[in-house]
């Protein structure tokens, strides 16, 4: 769920909105963006290969050893899930760079960094995160496929190996991939709440500064995941404490969107309905976290489901409600019709009351001391608080349906829930000046940004559309390439997975071949002619007309 | 730290009736979005928090490192310092628990039993898989890892009968993986020795060998007595004979840099007066480590 949903959820919201933010036409290395994605297609395909051909990886999210040793799983479960992540694990690498430079060098005129929008701030940390700590799981991973395939020890029982060197550098990884995923949630909260309240975000700058502190601690605080290892008391001590400094700036965020909402004009739409749920439940996940963190506290709380009610708070009521608020609040913006709003509320009350339900009784059963992984008990005076989390698993699993339904009746109905103006929330950035959905050059004109909340800026000063005069645009071409290479991959890993070598050499000889070919094709730009620019924007003009 | 989460909860909820759109009296301030007084106290009341807990946790965490040695029996009763606590040796094994007794020379499987008022030191180690060695009635959870050892200081109070399991995932018969610990007086604990040496069989390197292979709730078992060098041998993972200890084979190469030359002195490999059946020629000593691969 973390690797082929949540990651290629962020990626992809901050693929679409990101670009639109800085006012530019696309990324900085448009291939590399679609090469990126088909990588992570391809491994997710693998994945899905797993299920029917061979087995699927049976040792949890993170393969610990000596479980996914070649002795604790011989079969290719773990194999595939090795090589699935590898790949995929490209795609996000690359995507990672991609958006830095693109954050870094292609903001319009006039955004300095202190006038970016607050979600572009969390995506450009997240990828500074990605950039840094996914090279560590890609070198975990093939250490820990060493061990399988070459007979390495590094995390053996024997000859001198240590699974815990591999626990601790997995975390080094884990811990930063939890912000990777929160922190562009945070983004998308900051931009609903100014939104809806209709007013400028309280604390831009501090808001900034928070980011960028959590940038750098969720780097300081792996141990967390294990203390009971056995490390000595001021190693502990030492992690718990940074785990606890987090919550600071994570707290100064609250209240930013807190005293947004003050003196507001609030709009209770979807995209705010979530926001307001999500302020609610992640308190008191960070509440329950920053318990957690005290190491004598987690000696008991650690496996339990006290736990597991911990990180399904955040990640649920943090980057779930996160990507709902971020659906609901662009999708507008991406296909140029709202999403249906009696089915959207059904979702948003079944998932929050589902989920105080479902996870709960877990705290209570978590502080009784009930075990994680158990697939029995035997007492049974714990059975009635697992029947109320099996009754709010079933009402989540209502709001999953209901989120289904939203789709369909939102695309039947997408004749009256269209959005002719480009800006049905009255939006405050950039994506909001453009077209819905946006032309695919994003701006014929490069937009010119004196303020955080430019688009507000620019509606406040009268700002008039150009209706004529455009130039033509300068565009990459498609091509195949990025598909290629990445089921050239797949077909590598399949045949890593199950040790078919002539397969691995072949494909991995036509993937290095057709990199080098690709670098050679000069074919790959072209001009959106001026007269095209200047038919698609006068229907734009046309429409906006007729609407006003 | 109810003191920021009680009033956050409350604030969203109060601002998000109060600013509502169709609320017209509310006042509304679109570019309202700085105050220096209100920064101060969002960061500035979490950050003296966090100081004062940060206080705690290290306090905490160090009078509660479950390796330091107690000082107390109960809150009004102190422990001298040169005690000598009561030292049990725990192994987890696929899917049971081992407890050896060193001092007693007896061994159990999936039942403790410790006297009342005595401090236990436990030394924990695992035979194949990660496990977390949990008796909530008694102490915080440890790991038990394979080739490496946790240490647990404790002391029970209450006599009677409590539930310790593993509480970290190990494979398949993980949820069976209980046991029962009973804390008794020092009369019972004697005669719960003499129970387990009247009882019991003999545990060794092969007998134990056949013990780690994997199975499910396993019934209560009793030792009489236990092969003295069992329990640094699978710490150090050589129970099969022949094998390197891992202790040993971490000392190659101490000294001068000798292991480049191709020798190493005898005597130095024995240090620490291991027992393991590792007598051979140090120049065999690279193969040897090959071969020990292959026993696996």
């Amino acid at each position: 769920m973390i690797f082929f949903v949540a990651m290629p959820m962020i990626v992809g919201i901050m693929n679409f909105v990101v670009p639109l933010q800085l006012g530019t036409r696309d990324v900085a290395f448009p291939f590399l963006n679609n090469f990126s994605f088909w990588m992570t297609a391809a491994g997710a395909g693998l994945t899905m290969v797993s299920l029917f051909v061979g087995e699927f990886g049976k040792t949890g999210w993170l393969a610990f050893p000596p479980l996914s040793g070649i002795q604790g799983s011989p079969g290719v479960g773990v194999d595939y899930y090795i090589w699935s992540l590898q790949i995929a694990g490209v795609g996000t690498l690359l995507s990672g760079i991609n958006f830095m430079v693109t954050i870094i060098k292609n903001r319009a005129p006039g955004m300095t960094l202190m006038k970016m929008p607050i979600f572009t701030w969390t995506a450009l940390c997240t990828n500074i995160l990605i950039v840094a700590a996914f090279p560590i799981l890609t070198v975990v991973l093939a250490m820990l496929s060493m061990d399988r395939m070459l007979d390495t020890h590094f995390f053996t029982n024997d000859m001198g190996g240590n699974m815990m060197m591999y626990v601790n550098l997995i975390w080094i990884w884990g811990h930063p991939e939890v912000y990777i995923l929160i922190l562009p949630a945070f983004g998308v909260f900051s931009e609903v709440v100014a939104t809806f309240s209709g007013k400028r975000l309280f604390g831009y700058t501090s808001m900034v500064y928070a980011t960028i502190v959590i940038t750098v601690l969720s780097y300081l605080v792996w141990l967390h995941h294990f203390f009971t290892m056995g490390a000595g008391a001021s190693v502990n001590a030492f992690f718990g404490i940074t785990t606890m400094i987090i919550s600071i700036p994570t707290g100064a965020k609250l209240f930013n969107w807190l005293f947004t909402m003050y003196r507001g004009r609030i709009r209770f739409e979807l995209p705010m309905m979530w926001t307001v749920s999500f302020m609610v439940t992640f308190t008191i996940g960070g509440m329950t976290g920053v318990l957690l963190a005290v190491p004598p506290a987690d000696f008991v709380l650690h496996n339990s489901l006290f736990l597991v009610a911990h990180f399904h708070n955040v990640i649920i009521g943090g980057v779930l409600f996160g990507m709902f608020a971020a659906i609901n609040y662009w999708f507008p913006k991406a296909f140029g019709y709202k999403l249906d709003d009696y089915w959207g509320k059904w979702s948003f009350w079944l998932w929050t009351i589902g989920f105080y339900a479902a996870f709960m009784p877990l705290y209570v059963l978590g502080l009784m001391g009930v075990t994680r992984r158990m697939n029995h008990f035997d007492d049974s005076s714990l059975q009635i608080w697992f029947v109320i989390a099996a009754i709010g698993a079933l009402m989540i699993l209502g709001g999953i349906v209901a989120s289904i339904i939203q789709f369909v009746v939102s695309y039947r109905r997408r004749d009256e829930l269209r959005d002719h103006t480009g800006d049905i929330w009255d939006g405050r950035t950039l994506e909001w000046s453009t077209s819905s959905p946006p032309p695919q050059y994003n701006f014929a004109f490069t937009p010119v940004v004196y303020d955080n909340d430019s688009w507000t800026d620019m509606k406040k000063h009268g700002y008039e559309r150009p209706r004529d005069g455009f130039l033509p645009i300068h565009m990459p071409k498609n091509t195949a390439a990025g598909f290629v290479l990445a089921m050239l991959s797949a077909a590598c890993g399949f045949g890593l997975v199950w040790h078919m070598w002539p397969l691995v050499g072949v494909s991995f000889v036509a993937l290095i071949g057709g990199f080098i070919i690709h670098t050679f094709n000069y074919n790959r730009d072209y001009h959106i002619p001026a007269e095209d620019v200047t038919r698609i924007e006068n229907e734009r003009s046309q429409q906006l007309d007729r609407y006003a | 730290m109810l003191i920021v989460i009680v009033p956050v909860i409350f604030l969203t909820f109060y601002f998000a009736w109060r600013y509502r759109k169709n609320n017209k009296t509310a006042a509304y301030h679109p570019e309202w979005d700085h105050s220096t007084k209100l920064e101060l106290v969002i960061w500035g009341v979490p950050l003296l928090i966090i100081i004062a807990l940060g206080l705690i946790t290290w306090i905490s965490t160090h009078k509660l490192d479950p390796y330091r040695p107690l000082d107390r029996i109960d809150a009004d009763r102190p422990l001298a310092a040169d005690h000598e606590p009561l030292n049990v040796q725990v192994v987890s094994l696929d899917w049971k628990w081992l407890f050896i007794y060193p001092e007693q020379g007896v061994a159990s499987i999936n039942e403790l039993v410790t006297p009342v008022d005595v401090p236990v030191r436990f030394h924990i180690t695992s035979s194949s898989t990660m496990n977390s060695f949990y008796i909530p009635a008694l102490a915080g959870q440890i790991y038990s890892m394979p080739g490496m050892q946790t240490t647990l200081n404790a002391v029970i109070n209450e006599p009677g009968e409590y539930q310790g399991f593993s509480a970290n995932y190990s494979g398949a018969g993980f949820s069976d993986m209980r046991f029962k610990y009973l804390g008794v007086s020092d009369d019972k604990f004697d005669a719960w020795v003499q129970k387990a040496k009247k009882q019991g069989g003999t545990l060794n390197r092969s007998e134990y060998l056949q013990l780690a292979q994997p199975s499910t709730a396993t019934p209560v078992t009793y030792y009489s007595t236990v092969a003295p060098d069992l329990y640094h041998a699978i710490l150090n993972r050589c129970v099969v004979e022949g094998k390197m200890c891992m202790d040993q084979m971490m000392m190659m190469g101490k000294g001068d840099g000798e292991m480049a030359g191709g020798a190493i002195k005898h005597g130095d490999k024995q240090k620490g007066g291991h027992s393991s059946a590792l007598n051979m020629n140090s120049d065999d000593m690279g193969r040897k480590q090959t071969n020990g691969q292959d026993d696996e």
